[in-house]
């Protein structure tokens, strides 16, 4: 257990729809000066833009989504998280630790690759599919017979 | 929705629910052998095994979206066909999903 190993965390809040884009940045600075502050750091930003709610929020339909990838310790999340409970503008949000399930994707990727070429190898063949190999990419297979339900004859 | 429909025996999707099948052995009247011959049923695949998307991610609505039929509910494991693993994460990333409004949690 490393207590100073980095977290990456993945911020996403929602604003109501009709919010302008300079009260956009206004939030995000707030929450860098935060960031900043908890000697964090903003990996990257991603404006959504407004899109349609799945279910309405505070009587809105619509609203504008931010994603932000933060790396940083766990206080510095609970603080954050505290702050966009309590600000009024800030309809939802949700924070998601992120570092843990990307090693564990990676970790199956890259065992799935490995694990291929060492098949492909075994076999006799180049460690990596060659272009032209195996069948065709426009070839369509027979369409999926999902309906037949009665009986075999 | 790709899955669910077409395997009324097994889904039940409609109100019919579970005695589809019984009427359709009926119409085919096979009298002659009383016993049931085996059905012949399409072999479900995972689907995140078989395209090999290791990362279920809860911000891709695309995604998911499937596995969350009208009513909002998580497309249960036997009829989706997902594996173990898959339908674990696959669940996480829906919650979360309900949670930011990219599902609905409910609708009716």
């Amino acid at each position: 257990m490393t207590d100073r190993a980095e977290r990456q965390y993945e911020l996403v809040y929602i604003l109501p729809a009709d919010t302008t884009e300079q009260q956009v940045t206004e939030l995000h600075t707030q929450v860098e000066a935060v960031v900043s502050r908890m000697d964090g750091k903003i990996e990257k930003t991603e404006n959504w833009g407004r899109r349609k709610l799945a279910y309405e929020i505070s009587h809105q339909k619509e609203g504008v989504y931010v994603l932000q990838v933060i790396n940083g310790s766990g206080e510095l999340m609970k603080e954050l998280d505290r702050r966009l409970r309590v600000m009024d503008q800030v309809i939802r949000h949700l924070v998601v630790r992120v570092d843990q399930e990307k090693n564990v994707v990676e970790r199956t990727r890259s065992k799935r690759v490995a694990d291929s070429q060492r098949r492909r190898v075994k076999r006799g063949l180049p460690p990596v599919r060659q272009p032209g190999e195996g069948r065709p990419a426009g070839e369509v297979e027979e369409p999926d017979d999902d309906r037949f339900d009665g009986m075999e004859v | 929705m790709p899955f669910g429909q077409g395997r009324s025996g097994g889904g039940g999707s409609g109100g019919a629910g579970g005695r589809g099948r019984g009427r359709g052995d009926k119409k085919t009247g096979d009298k002659v052998q009383g016993q049931r011959r085996p059905m012949f049923r399409r072999r479900k695949v995972c689907k995140f095994c078989a395209d090999k998307i290791d990362d279920i991610n809860y911000k891709d609505a695309k995604l998911i979206g499937p596995f969350v039929p009208e009513r909002g509910k998580i497309l249960p494991r036997r009829i989706s066909g997902t594996c173990a693993m898959h339908q674990r994460k696959l669940q996480t990333a829906i919650k979360r999903a309900r949670q930011i409004a990219l599902i609905p949690y409910v609708t009716d």
